[in-house]
C-alpha cells in the first residue's frame, strides 16, 4: 500500500458550462509528501481541491485519492480520514467554537476530549466558549485549521491556508505541517505565497489558466526552467576588476565595482565556474551563490509576474 | 446514520435559537389561546364539547400558519449554507448528501412538533381542565397533532425542494413565499370560484373531490373537517369533502411529502458546488 500515491490525477479536466477551469491535469503525491498547488486566484488551484474532495466530478479524465474515486459511492466513509480547511472558511455563526469543533468531530465519529487538545493546539481554549460570530479572521482560521487535524487525517488538503494571518499563526501553521509530515500525513497546500511555501514542502505544482505548466522538486522546477544563478564574488579592495579579467569569458558579467563581481550562469554550468574560480590565484575574499527564487521559476512558467 | 442524528441535533437547536421560529411559535400559542377562549363560551345550538369546537377552530388556523413556519425553516436548508460557505465544509465530512436533507428534516419536524404542542397542548388542557371534553375528544386532539405535523412535513419538504433547485437565498425566500400564497390561499379561492360558476354541477363532485387532494393544505382540511362531526358543521367544505373517507386525506398529504422529500434529495446530489 506504502507505494500508491495518496492522490493521482490522470487526464482531469473540469468544465462549467462552456468556461474550462481545469484541462488535461496529470498529477500525483505520495504519501506523506507535501505538495503544494501554486497559482494565481482562478488558476483552477480550488477546483482541484474540489474535485479531490469528490465534492464536484470531473468533466474528463481520472481521480483517486487514499485508493478510491471520489464518485464512488464508498468514498463518503474514506472522507474520516481527510482534513480540508476551504478557502476563507465559513462556520456556523450561531454556535460557539466549541459546539462547532464538536459537531465536526462527532460527524467524523470522534469525542469531546480530542476537541480540548485541538482547540489548545491552535490557540483557542479561552475563546471556545464564544460565539463564532464575535471571531476575529484570525480566530476563524484557528478554528479552521482545527476541525482540518481533527481525528489524524491521512490526507490534509488546506486551501490558501495562510491568506489574512499574522505573522505569529503563521510560524504557528507551519509548526503543524511539520507535525503532519511526522505523522505521516499527505498535505496538499494551495497558496499564492511563493516566499512562505519555498523550502516547506516537497513538490511544487503551478497551474496558470486551468493547466499544469510545471510540477516537481524546486530544484527540477529549477532545472526545467533554465533560470540563470547569479555568483557575487568578493574580493580585496581595487582588485575585482582584476579578478573579472582572470575570470575571462566564463559566466555573464554582469556587474564589477571596486571589490565585488556578478556574475550569472546556467544551474548546469555552475560547478565547472565555480571550479574555474576556485583554480584562480586571484584575491578572492569570498562566493556566494543564489539559485533562482520559487518567485522567479513562478513568473517563468505562468509567464506572469507573482503577486505581493 | 449518526451523521443524520447529528445534523438533526444541530437544526433543532439553531431552530430553538432562532428568533423568527420562536416568535411564530409564541404567535401560534397566542391565537390558539385566543380561539380557545372564544371557541369555549356557551355554543347554544351546536351540540358539542367545547374541546370540540376549540379543536375544529384550531385545525384552521394549522393551515394557515403551519406552512408558513415550515417554508420559514426549510427555505434556507441548502441555499442559505451555500451562500454562507458552510455546505462546502459540511459535504467534506462523511456526510451522503441525502442524510443532509434527512437530517434536516428531523430536525425540523421536531421544531414543529414541539411548536404544536406548546401552542395546541396548553390551550386544550385549559379548556378540558375547566369546561367540557368528552373522551373521543383526545383522539381528534391526537389526529389534529398527527396530521398537523404531517402537513408541517409536506411544506418543510418543500421547502427544501425550493432551497435546492435556486441559486440564491432572496429566490428561495420568493419562491416559498409564492408557494404558500399558492397552496394555502390561491387553491382554495379558486376551487371556491369554480364551485360557484359551477351552477350545473357539470364537473362533478367526484372530480371537485380529487382537486382538493392535490394541494397539501385542502387534503388536511378534509381530513380534520370530517374528523369532527362539528368541525363539518361549521364548515362549507362539507359537501365538497362529501363522499371522501378521511384517511385518504392523510394519505394524500403523505404523498405529497414523500414525493417532495425525494425530489430534495435528488435535485440536491445532483447540484453542483
Amino acid at each position: 500500500m506504502e507505494t500508491t500515491p495518496a492522490i493521482r490525477l490522470h487526464a482531469v479536466g473540469k468544465r462549467y458550462g462552456d468556461q474550462a477551469a481545469l484541462s488535461d491535469v496529470t498529477l500525483a503525491a505520495g504519501q506523506g509528501e507535501r505538495l503544494a498547488l501554486l497559482g494565481h486566484n482562478g488558476a483552477g488551484k480550488t477546483t482541484l481541491i474540489k474535485l479531490l474532495l469528490g465534492l464536484t466530478r470531473p468533466s474528463e479524465g481520472q481521480i483517486s485519492v487514499l485508493g478510491l474515486q471520489p464518485d464512488a459511492s464508498d468514498f463518503v466513509a474514506l472522507r474520516r480520514q481527510i482534513g480540508y480547511l476551504p478557502e476563507s472558511i465559513a462556520l456556523y455563526d450561531a454556535m460557539t467554537g466549541e459546539e462547532v469543533l464538536a459537531f465536526f468531530a462527532k460527524l467524523k465519529g470522534h469525542g469531546a476530549a480530542e476537541c480540548r487538545s485541538l482547540l489548545e493546539t491552535v490557540g483557542l481554549a479561552d475563546a471556545a466558549g464564544r460565539r463564532v460570530r464575535t471571531y476575529s479572521k484570525g480566530m476563524r482560521q484557528r478554528l479552521g485549521l482545527a476541525q482540518a487535524l481533527l481525528g489524524a487525517p491521512r490526507l490534509v488538503l488546506l486551501d490558501e491556508p495562510t491568506t489574512g494571518l499574522d505573522p505569529a499563526l503563521r510560524l504557528q501553521f507551519f509548526q503543524v505541517l511539520e507535525e503532519l509530515k511526522a505523522a505521516g500525513a499527505t498535505v496538499v497546500i494551495s497558496s499564492h505565497a511563493l516566499t512562505e511555501i519555498e523550502g516547506r514542502v516537497d513538490r511544487l505544482a503551478i497551474l496558470a489558466r486551468g493547466r499544469l505548466v510545471a510540477s516537481g522538486s524546486l530544484e527540477e522546477l529549477r532545472a526545467a526552467a533554465g533560470l540563470p544563478v547569479v555568483i557575487r564574488i568578493t574580493s580585496q579592495p581595487g582588485e575585482a576588476p582584476r579578478v573579472a579579467e582572470m575570470i575571462g569569458g566564463q559566466g555573464q558579467l554582469t556587474k564589477v565595482n571596486d571589490r565585488a563581481v556578478h556574475l550569472t550562469c546556467l544551474g548546469s554550468e555552475k560547478m565547472e565556474l565555480l571550479r574555474h574560480i576556485a583554480g584562480l590565484e586571484a584575491p578572492v575574499t569570498d562566493v556566494e551563490i543564489t539559485p533562482p527564487r520559487l518567485e522567479e521559476i513562478y513568473a517563468h512558467f505562468t509567464g506572469e509576474a507573482p503577486r505581493p | 446514520m449518526s451523521a443524520l442524528l447529528q445534523i438533526a441535533i444541530k437544526e433543532w437547536r439553531d431552530g430553538l435559537r432562532n428568533r423568527w421560529v420562536a416568535a411564530a411559535i409564541l404567535l401560534l400559542a397566542g391565537l390558539a389561546l385566543l380561539l380557545a377562549l372564544l371557541g369555549a363560551t356557551p355554543g347554544g345550538e351546536v351540540k358539542a364539547s367545547a374541546l370540540a369546537v376549540t379543536l375544529a377552530s384550531l385545525a384552521s388556523l394549522t393551515v394557515y400558519l403551519l406552512p408558513l413556519l415550515a417554508l420559514m425553516l426549510a427555505y434556507d436548508a441548502v441555499v442559505g449554507e451555500a451562500e454562507r460557505g458552510t455546505l462546502l465544509l459540511l459535504l467534506s465530512y462523511p456526510v451522503p448528501r441525502w442524510a443532509v436533507i434527512l437530517g434536516k428534516f428531523t430536525g425540523h419536524l421536531g421544531i414543529l412538533a414541539l411548536a404544536l404542542l406548546v401552542g395546541y397542548g396548553g390551550p386544550c388542557l385549559l379548556i378540558a381542565l375547566t369546561r367540557s371534553a368528552e373522551a373521543g375528544d383526545w383522539m381528534v386532539f391526537a389526529g389534529l397533532i398527527g396530521s398537523s405535523l404531517l402537513l408541517g412535513g409536506a411544506f418543510l419538504a418543500l421547502g427544501y425542494l425550493v432551497s435546492a433547485l435556486v441559486r440564491e437565498r432572496a429566490t428561495a425566500v420568493g419562491l416559498a413565499i409564492g408557494l404558500w400564497l399558492v397552496l394555502v390561499v390561491l387553491y382554495d379561492l379558486g376551487l371556491l370560484a369554480l364551485l360557484v360558476a359551477d351552477e350545473n354541477q357539470a364537473i362533478g363532485q367526484s372530480l371537485f373531490s380529487l382537486l382538493l387532494l392535490f394541494n397539501p393544505t385542502d387534503a388536511f382540511r378534509l381530513f380534520n373537517l370530517t374528523l369532527t362531526d362539528t368541525a363539518a358543521l361549521a364548515s362549507g367544505m362539507t359537501e365538497a369533502a362529501g363522499s371522501l373517507p378521511a384517511p385518504l386525506g392523510l394519505a394524500a398529504i403523505a404523498a405529497w411529502l414523500l414525493a417532495a422529500l425525494s425530489a430534495s434529495i435528488l435535485v440536491f446530489q445532483r447540484r453542483e458546488l
